[in-house]
Formats: structure tokens, C-alpha cells, sequence
């Protein structure tokens, strides 16, 4: 039993210490080829495209050639930090403008400016504003733009035709944090309570509710890409100061505050489900699946999921014009970037360049499942989502329009997150008030004053 | 020990004087064998527990970015963690996880080892209690994830059936950690189960033999007998669950991630966080060495008070 006792300590202080690690992968550069390029992306969707393109640009390049790896978005990351440290990271990989500030700050990317000087790359080729997304804070050039996302509404159209709804309507839709606007007027009317009474119909009980008017899959956290960014923005509302590369962040500002007290008062009205039935889904897209949700607001990445829905006739509208008397929404994007400890500047610049130009971004293009970052490329993407039945025409027009915003980036975007995120979960469950986030602003621009 | 006896009586006399050395020869050859056999169990236990429990020592008094040298701070990391609300209410959540998930499985399993023990032996049943212990807790996770969601999942479409309002298990800041602890329950009673099936076998049958003599019923039996027999081996069942129990993980990883609010952010989760996420490597060292030592604790006031040791049979 002593022995029991010991052993049993023993692994309890051990096991206590296992911090999950991830194992590094094996990468070693001295054990491939001279010409190849390890190139990292997250999406299993986009595989082929750029497994075809690295085809083309070997043909292209006999010099070189791509070896492609796939790691799911959860693994990514950390596989990629991982990578850093122990000098095993890919030569190029995909990345976010969420993520790349903090590694070009730390020096894990390579700046480009040098090469695009030497190349002479037209960087108008991009959809405006794409390119310049991939300048750090420190003014130096980290990647060429791949594709762009924005957001629109997807709604079911047998719930909108049944609520007498027409496309016009949900097309010219106007909001407010008042009253919402007609916007809200189309979410009340698309709400129906178990007994079929809609939101605007008298008698209606909206602590039983069959279908929801609008959906949504979280409190937004730090930058509410799907769930609240463009009626903030279209309520004159800034997430910082210097933008984009915000030094001082305005989360307390009451044009974000009405706009958060508007939104969350859809799940008082009923028109939205409470944050805890929200979050205890699987995901937004399941419910909007399982005919839920009359309207679900989501980022043109998500045009693939959406389609496999069978069982819902799922079209697009536009996002409503705001009190600033337009639409605006965020426009993000994907760029490849080049590791600063590879061994292969060349070869990685080369496929970095490649996959920047037409060429590779009509492949990706005709593959229908993102937005090219090339112009001359759109078109082909547009017939290819045409051919798929999705009129793409909302997500474009404000990105043509330029009424679009960029996705808050800054280096300490993981310890924004964390302050933002609890902040923005305890308003929508009625815990805190809107007026709450202006300490969780207070948090956060004491995270920035630290490290700046 | 066969060779001994069939030899004739005169060679072992002649050899007699001679028959130490043999021995001791024999002594030093088991412990090169012994190492041998040990070596590789001790290679891993020094390369893959003894070096990083001592680097993540190290890297708790630094600020370690991942990206950047650590650089040593003293014990700022320590002090941080005092003033950090976060951590105190991921200490406070995952209590709450293990009295719920122990308490709850502790019991369930002794009732279902009970009823295995007195009811069948059949080695099906006990395949069948294991099952769930088979699957892979990420799937486990997922499975009820799905089973659970408020809008489709099955279990609320039943409480529908039922007439009772469906309930956000995983939404609602007070049910997210007792559904990720019963969750938990179901995977392991079974394992937890047999373990304590495996302990109720070692109580000698004369014991029950003479209860029945002096006339107990079935319950005063349990509680009298059973109970206090099983004491060692439902304490070494203890520890153990409980450190696992503390250090619950993957169910949390893939389901509410530390949500809603910070209902379910976990002490394991919350130092994955500050490591991998936020980089901040030398802060989650300095948690994870907290962890440990609480954990060092909790296991030794277990054995104490609970007198592991001691077996009431002798």
C-alpha cells in the first residue's frame, strides 16, 4: 500500500503537469528536395483548387514544386506556432488578419517589400483596400491577398413567400437601433410561435416560438463578424481609434452600446432565441438547416455549408441600410504568407507570387468555393456560384461599392478576444448591461497601453 | 526448485561451502536483466515526464511568448495569478466539476459493481458496462453534443414529448458544467464500475457468510460489510478519478470552450488557453504548477483521512 500511495502521488503531480502539447511535425528541410515548397491551408474545401494550381505552377516552374498539407482551423494554429519554435514550419502558409499581426510583430514572417519592388508586382490587380490589409503596423508588406469575405443575410425563402415577404422587401431593408427599422419589421413578421401566430399577429406568445425570425451563432466576441459588425458600422460606429491597427478601442462608445442593447432586445421580443438556446446548438447553420431560423446573417465562406442544407430553400438578401444611409459590411481576407525561417526564400516567393497572380486565382476562381481576391477573376467565380443557384450579388456590391470595413486586427488580438468575449457573452444573457462593456473596453485598451 | 529435489542429497552436501556464491552471481544477473527490461520504461518516463515537469518548473518564474527566449521574471507569474479573477473562478468551475462528476460517478458506480456482484457474473454485462469507456471522449463529446443541442437534438425533442420545456444544457451558465460532468459520468462509471467490482471480489465470503448468520439484512450488510471492506480499494479508486476528474479537458475543448461566459472555462482549459492561444507559456507553466501541487494535496489528504494503508480485514 506504501507503494500504492506513492506511485499513485507520483502520477498525480505528473499527470497534473501534462499540458496538452501538440507534437510538431516533421518538416525537416534537409530531407526534401531543394525546390519544394511546404505549403499549409486550413480549409478542406479548397484543396483541390490549389492542389491544381500547384500542378500548374510546377509545369510552370520545373524548378520548384508544392507539397500541400491540410490542418483543420482548431489545429492550425497551434501546429503552426508549434512549427516556429522548433523550426518546422511551412515555407508558406495561409493566414489570417486575425493571426499574421502577432507573428509579424514576433518576427515569424517575412516581409515581402523586396520582392514585390524586385518583381515589379501590380498590386491593382486586388479588389480595393485587399492588398493593403497585409501591411503590418510596422509599414512592411507580409503577404499577397488569395480572397475576400463579406456578409449578407441567408434566409429561408418558403418562410419568407409564406410571410408575404417579397425579395424587394428583404432587399431594401433599413435599421436603426431604435426601432429597427423595416429590418426588424421583416424579423417580427418571420417569427411564429407554436400555435402559427407571427410576431406582428395579435395573441402572439413568444415564450413558445416555432421559428425565429433571426438566427445567431455567438455574442461576436471582439469583432461580431457574423453577428453584429454591420449594424454597429452602419451606426457610424468605429472599433478603434487608427484603424486598422487599432491602438485604443471604443467598445464604450454608445453607438456600439445602442446598438448591442438594440440586438439583444430581439430575445426579449422573441423575435431571437435566448443566448443560452443560441449556444446550445450545434451550430447556427444546423438550426437555419432544421428550419429554425427564418433569416441567419453569415460570411460568404459559409456558401458551401449553406448548400448542403437541403431541406431549406436558402437564398440571399442584402444587409439594411443603417443610420449613416448606406450598408456597409467587414470585408476580410486570406493571404500567403512566407515563414521567416525558411530555407527556400525563392521557391516560396515564387509560389507566393503565383498563387497571388490570375493565373492561379481562376483556378480557385472557377472552383465556386471562395471570392478571388483578383477582380479579373471574379466574374468566374460569380458564373460558377451562379451555376450552384446562388445569386452572389449582395456580398459584392458593398466590397465594389468600397462601403466596406476591415476585421480588427492588432497583435494582441488573442488577449482582446479573451476580455471581449465573456464581456459580449454576459450582455446577450441579460447578466450585463450594454453599459458593462465600457470596463471591458477599459480591460482591453489596458491590454494595448501594456504592450505597446 | 525441481532440480534441487531430484538431486541426490551427497552432490548438494559436496557443493555445499559453494552454494552462496551461485546466489549472489544470480543476484547481480537479475538486476542486468532487470535494467534492461527497465530501461526503456525509464528512458520515457525521464524524457516524456521527468524533463518537461522540470522545464515547465523552469518556464513558470519566466514570460515565455513561444515565440521569443524566456526570459526569467522572479515570481511575477505567481503573483499575477493572485490578482487574476480568471483563474480563481477556473479553480472555482472545475470544483464544481469534480464534486458533481466524482460524487455522482462514486456512487453510481458502487450501485452498478453492487448489482453486478450480486445479481450476475456474466462477462457480457461487464463488456457491456465498459463500452462506453471504449469510445473516444472527443466522439463521446461530440455525440452528445448533438444529442443535446436545444433546437434538434433528440434529448430535448423527448422532454418536448414529455411535456417539459426543453432546456439549453450547454447555453445556460448553470447546467453547462453539470452536462459536461454527466457526460463525463456516463463514459467512465462503467470503467470506474468494474474497478470497484474488482474490489468487492476480494471480500471474503465467510464475512458475508457469518452477517447472514447473525441475521443482517441486505442493506445493514452493505453499509457494515461491504462499505467499510471496500474502503482501500474505493479510495485508490478515489485518487485516482479524482486527478483525472481535475484535469478535464477534451469534453470542454470540443463543446463550450470556456462558455457561455465563463461558466465552463476549466482550469486545464483556461491554462490550454493562455498557452496556445494567447501565448503566454511562462503564466500557464506557473498555473499548471499550482494545479500540481493542489492536486499533491488533495491526493494525500485523501489517503490520510481516509487510511488507504489500512484494510480493515487484517
Amino acid at each position: 500500500m506504501t507503494n500504492l500511495s506513492r506511485r499513485t502521488l507520483l502520477k498525480a503531480g505528473l499527470a497534473a503537469l501534462a499540458v496538452p502539447s501538440l507534437a510538431a511535425c516533421n518538416n525537416g528541410a534537409a530531407a526534401r528536395g531543394e525546390g519544394e515548397v511546404i505549403y499549409w491551408l486550413w480549409d478542406s474545401a479548397q484543396l483541390p483548387m490549389y492542389t491544381e494550381c500547384a500542378k500548374v505552377f510546377q509545369q510552370q516552374n520545373p524548378q520548384y514544386s508544392v507539397r500541400i498539407e491540410q490542418y483543420g482551423w482548431g489545429d492550425y494554429w497551434s501546429k503552426l506556432v508549434t512549427g516556429f519554435i522548433s523550426d518546422t514550419a511551412p515555407d508558406v502558409f495561409t493566414s489570417h488578419s486575425a493571426k499574421y499581426p502577432l507573428f509579424a510583430d514576433k518576427g515569424q514572417v517575412l516581409a515581402i517589400d523586396d520582392f514585390v519592388a524586385q518583381d515589379n508586382v501590380d498590386l491593382g490587380i486586388y479588389q480595393k483596400g485587399l492588398a493593403e490589409r497585409w501591411i503590418g503596423a510596422d509599414g512592411k508588406r507580409y503577404g499577397l491577398p488569395k480572397d475576400f469575405d463579406s456578409e449578407v443575410y441567408f434566409y429561408n425563402s418558403a418562410f419568407t413567400e409564406a410571410a408575404g415577404i417579397s425579395v424587394e422587401q428583404l432587399n431594401s431593408m433599413t435599421w436603426n437601433p431604435q426601432d429597427g427599422g423595416t429590418f426588424e419589421q421583416i424579423v417580427r413578421r418571420l417569427t411564429v410561435d407554436a400555435k402559427g401566430r407571427r410576431g406582428d399577429q395579435p395573441g402572439f406568445d413568444k415564450t413558445k416560438i416555432k421559428v425565429y425570425g433571426l438566427g445567431y451563432g455567438d455574442a461576436g466576441g471582439s469583432d461580431g463578424q457574423t453577428s453584429w459588425s454591420w449594424y454597429a458600422a452602419s451606426n457610424g460606429w468605429k472599433y478603434s481609434e487608427g484603424e486598422p491597427w487599432g491602438t485604443k478601442f471604443f467598445y464604450g462608445d454608445p453607438k456600439f452600446t445602442d446598438t448591442i442593447g438594440w440586438w439583444r432586445g430581439l430575445i426579449t421580443k422573441g423575435y431571437m432565441p435566448t443566448y443560452a438556446q443560441a449556444k446550445s446548438g450545434v451550430d447556427v447553420t444546423t438550426s437555419f438547416g432544421a428550419g429554425k431560423y427564418a433569416i441567419t446573417p453569415n460570411g460568404s465562406w459559409m456558401l458551401g455549408t449553406y448548400k448542403t442544407l437541403k431541406q431549406v430553400p436558402t437564398k440571399l438578401a442584402r444587409l439594411p441600410v443603417g443610420p449613416i444611409g448606406k450598408r456597409v459590411s467587414m470585408m476580410n481576407g486570406l493571404a500567403d504568407t512566407i515563414w521567416a525561417g525558411t530555407t527556400r526564400r525563392e521557391a516560396s516567393w515564387a509560389w507566393v507570387k503565383f498563387l497571388g497572380s490570375q493565373a492561379a486565382q481562376d483556378i480557385v476562381a472557377k472552383a465556386g468555393v471562395v471570392f478571388p481576391a483578383v477582380s479579373a477573376s471574379l466574374p468566374a467565380a460569380k458564373a460558377k456560384f451562379a451555376a450552384d443557384g446562388w445569386d452572389v450579388t449582395p456580398f459584392l456590391e458593398t466590397v465594389e461599392a468600397g462601403d466596406v470595413f476591415a476585421y480588427p486586427a492588432n497583435p494582441n488580438a488573442a488577449d482582446v478576444t479573451a476580455v471581449m468575449t465573456p464581456a459580449m457573452d454576459a450582455v446577450m444573457s441579460f447578466e450585463a448591461e450594454p453599459s458593462s462593456l465600457a470596463d471591458a473596453n477599459d480591460d482591453v485598451n489596458q491590454i494595448l497601453a501594456a504592450s505597446a | 526448485m525441481t532440480a534441487a529435489t531430484n538431486a541426490p542429497p551427497d552432490t548438494a552436501r559436496s557443493h555445499g561451502e559453494q552454494a552462496p556464491k551461485p546466489a549472489k552471481r544470480r543476484r547481480l544477473g537479475d538486476l542486468k536483466v532487470a535494467m534492461i527490461f527497465l530501461a526503456p520504461a525509464t528512458l520515457g518516463f525521464v524524457v516524456f515526464y521527468i524533463w518537461p515537469t522540470l522545464r515547465g518548473a523552469y518556464l513558470s518564474f519566466t514570460e515565455y511568448s513561444l515565440l521569443e527566449a524566456p526570459k526569467f521574471n522572479g515570481l511575477d507569474n505567481y503573483e499575477r495569478m493572485i490578482h487574476d479573477s480568471f483563474f480563481w473562478n477556473a479553480l472555482g468551475v472545475t470544483v464544481e466539476y469534480v464534486v458533481i462528476n466524482i460524487g455522482l460517478q462514486t456512487v453510481l458506480a458502487v450501485a452498478i459493481a453492487m448489482l453486478m456482484y450480486r445479481l450476475t457474473k456474466s462477462i457480457t454485462v461487464r463488456a457491456a458496462i465498459l463500452l462506453p469507456y471504449l469510445v473516444a471522449n472527443v466522439v463521446v463529446a461530440l455525440v452528445w453534443y448533438w444529442m443535446l443541442d436545444f433546437q434538434v437534438g433528440i434529448v430535448n425533442q423527448g422532454l418536448t414529448w414529455l411535456g417539459i420545456d426543453p432546456i439549453a444544457f450547454f447555453g445556460d451558465s448553470n447546467w453547462a458544467i453539470p452536462t459536461v460532468a454527466g457526460i463525463n459520468v456516463w463514459r467512465h462509471m462503467g470503467y470506474t464500475a468494474l474497478l470497484v467490482f474488482a474490489g468487492l471480489q476480494t471480500i471474503p465470503s465467510y464475512v458475508y457468510e457469518a452477517a447472514e448468520v447473525d441475521g443482517a439484512g441486505e442493506m445493514k450488510t452493505f453499509w457494515r460489510i461491504t462499505l467499510p471492506l471496500l474502503r482501500p480499494v474505493l479510495v485508490m479508486v478515489l485518487v485516482v478519478t479524482m486527478i483525472g476528474s481535475f484535469q478535464v479537458f477534451d469534453t470542454i475543448a470540443v463543446t463550450t470552450q470556456g462558455g457561455p461566459i465563463n461558466s465552463t472555462r476549466v482550469i486545464y482549459y483556461y491554462i490550454f488557453e493562455r498557452a496556445f492561444t494567447r501565448f503566454d507559456f511562462g503564466y500557464a507553466s506557473a498555473m499548471a504548477m499550482v494545479l500540481f501541487a493542489i492536486l499533491a494535496i488533495v491526493s494525500l489528504l485523501q489517503l490520510r483521512l481516509l487510511r488507504a494503508k489500512e484494510s480493515d480485514l487484517a
